[in-house]
């Protein structure tokens, strides 16, 4: 699985960015009222999410999470909380198995953690129109989303935002940027 | 830690509108109609301060005629002659060196203000088609200049010049520490007096016209979600229109600029609403289960066109702007988004992609043809010039966004350079 050092040091500065910035949302944001929608195929048979171990990917990992708050877990390149970002095929919003035990992992610390609160953040590649990928990116951190309720994090603690491709990690014009592109970081809030 | 935090949002956002006389924007023509009309266009006149002419009048028409691409303007330094009055005109000059028309002027400076006249000739009949005068403040010089050019242009062309208008655009800059600065601007349609209407270190897309030019409507990401605004242009004032949960993305003005088209996700998936601008009710106009997003208004207002991805792929549908049955207009290709009607609503230019290509294609509304007009892998955005001749659109150099143009026939193409930054979203104004 690639899992490229640029995009988790990027999506650290992103977690370190926001982690000053206000908690001040909505309670029962982003309740998707249609619920059973096409992506939720993925979601099947995760419901248990007791795993921690999952399988892993990849050996990079997150120093200086500590910094923001976060347990030393999330610097530990064998545990799957170390990934904060899941990848998705082209035009798709369906997770990829690979990624259900960090999916899974995440879920399983913010019901540990009643406090912690995440935003979601979809995102597309740059091909296409801007405002469709800007739906795209917000279905993609929905199924994120919906994953992480059916493990039973509350509502309170998750919300969306979709920046479509206005925000790349990586700027290449190529399958191997797009890739990197095309993902749902999830980013803590300051704790 | 909080006081600090807004702080820095309220400094991450900086509205403003200063003019700045600098040109950022450089017009290559890529590809001419081979029947361009040759035109001469000599230098006008002046009397006045020493200075000389505050603006090149002259040299602004000739830049102008060139980019529409119609024209083949005859170099300065090619003419033999340059009067600048009809008495000293020798039509015989002008046919040798195989003009068909021919456009002299003068400029007077009279107590600070600027007189402009000129006059257009037919060479080979030897007639003046055309005799104009206008009287302008230093300020007003360049728009009286590309006024000009639309005079000679509706005369030469019986269509309707673009060159006094405007486009908006968004540019990104890459800053240090990972970082970009987007910015909203809007130029004259040649490029030149690009000025900053927002700015931010989040992203900010979609601008879109009021009909009346006053007003451009826009997504902000500022408060680090999504939100809709509209500033008005001449104080930089601006209102928050919706910022609901999710999506607030692809704001449209109705074509009376009562209403304003936009996508909202707040009830789950993204639908296309309706929100009248004077008493703010919202009115719910699509409801799929996928993404609806991306509405264009028919001239007449009373239809809605919008990408959906309801049937997999996203393609093209129509719907009656105060809701009603949904009816899918594209089938040709795997991607057709972001359409926007033609001013005359006859067709609607999108983003039509076949194999992984992404480009400019106008289908006919009538017969439902789709005509491919670019040749781009990455081209985008388009938006139509309000006499409906050509499209401009986002296309990519490399990595970096640049701004083209393209005549709805495909035979004209130009591409519009920045000094640097990545420039995208051009939306023509009306």
């Amino acid at each position: 699985m690639r899992f490229n050092k640029g995009v988790l040091v990027f999506s650290l500065s992103v977690a370190i960015l926001s982690g000053c910035s206000s908690t001040d949302e909505k309670e029962g944001s982003l309740l998707d009222g249609g619920g059973a929608g096409q992506n939720d195929a993925s979601t099947s048979g995760y419901s248990d999410g007791s795993s921690l171990s999952g399988e892993q990917f990849g050996s990079n990992g997150l120093g200086g999470s500590s910094e923001i708050g976060l347990g030393p877990e999330f610097s530990d390149p064998l545990n799957p909380l170390s990934k904060q970002t899941i990848y998705f095929m082209y035009d798709s919003s369906q997770v990829q198995q690979d990624f259900i035990p960090v999916i899974a992992a995440h879920a399983q610390y913010m019901m540990a953690h009643p406090s912690s609160h995440v935003i979601l953040e979809g995102h597309a590649d740059e091909r296409g129109s801007r405002e469709y990928n800007i739906a795209l990116g917000e279905q993609r951190a929905k199924s994120v989303y919906r994953m992480m309720k059916v493990q039973g994090v509350s509502d309170s603690q998750l919300e969306v935002v979709s920046y479509g491709e206005e925000k790349p990690a990586s700027d290449g014009m190529d399958e191997a940027s797009w890739q990197l592109n095309r993902r749902v970081e999830i980013v803590y809030q300051g704790q | 830690m909080h006081i600090l935090l807004r702080r820095i949002l309220l400094i991450s956002l900086v509205v403003f509108y200063a003019p700045t006389s600098r040109s950022e924007l450089v017009i290559e023509i890529t590809k001419g109609v081979e029947t361009a009309v040759p035109i001469a266009i000599v230098p006008f006149g002046w009397q006045g301060g020493a200075a000389g002419m505050p603006v090149n009048i002259s040299s602004v028409v000739q830049a102008d005629l060139k980019r529409s691409g119609l024209f083949k303007t005859l170099a300065e330094r090619d003419m033999f002659t340059r009067p600048t009055e009809v008495a000293k005109v020798k039509f015989r000059n002008w046919k040798a060196l195989g003009q068909e028309y021919l456009v002299i002027g003068q400029v007077n400076e009279v107590e600070g203000r600027y007189q402009v006249q000129f006059q257009v000739f037919d060479v080979y009949k030897g007639e003046q088609l055309l005799g104009y005068r206008l009287t302008v403040p230093a300020k007003d010089l360049r728009r009286a200049a590309h006024h000009v050019s639309d005079l000679v242009y509706q005369k030469l062309t019986g269509k309707k010049g673009v060159f006094s208008t405007r486009i908006a655009y968004v540019t990104s800059t890459a800053l240090p520490n990972n970082k970009k600065n987007y910015k909203l601007l809007v130029a004259d349609a040649d490029g030149f007096n690009p000025k900053t209407i927002a700015s931010s270190f989040e992203p900010l897309m979609s601008p879109s016209w009021s009909p009346d030019g006053k007003k451009l409507a826009y997504v902000s990401f500022e408060n680090k979600r999504a939100a809709i605004y509209i500033q008005m242009l001449a104080t930089g004032k601006r209102e928050k229109i919706a910022a609901y949960k999710g999506i607030n993305g692809a704001p449209a003005f109705s074509p009376d600029g009562s209403r304003l088209a936009l996508t909202l996700s707040k009830d789950g998936s993204p639908d296309i609403y309706v929100l009248n601008l004077q008493n703010k009710l919202l009115m719910k106009v699509t409801k799929s289960y996928g993404i609806d997003t991306e509405p264009t208004w028919s001239p007449d207002g009373k239809t809605i066109v919008y990408t959906s991805d309801r049937g997999g792929k996203p393609q093209l549908y129509s719907i009656p702007s105060m809701g009603g049955q949904a009816r899918r207009l594209t089938f040709a290709g795997d991607y057709n988004a972001r359409g926007r009607f033609s001013p005359d609503g006859k067709s609607i230019a999108m983003v039509h992609a076949n194999r992984g290509d992404y480009r400019i294609a106008v289908m006919d509304m009538a017969t439902r043809t789709i005509n491919v007009l670019t040749a781009g892998r990455y081209d985008e955005s388009p938006s139509f010039s309000p006499n409906g001749d050509m499209i401009l659109y986002a296309a990519r150099k490399g990595k970096r966004g640049v701004l083209s143009a393209v005549s709805i026939d495909g035979r004209m193409q130009q591409n519009l350079a920045f000094d640097s930054g990545e420039v995208r979203e051009p939306a023509w104004s009306p």
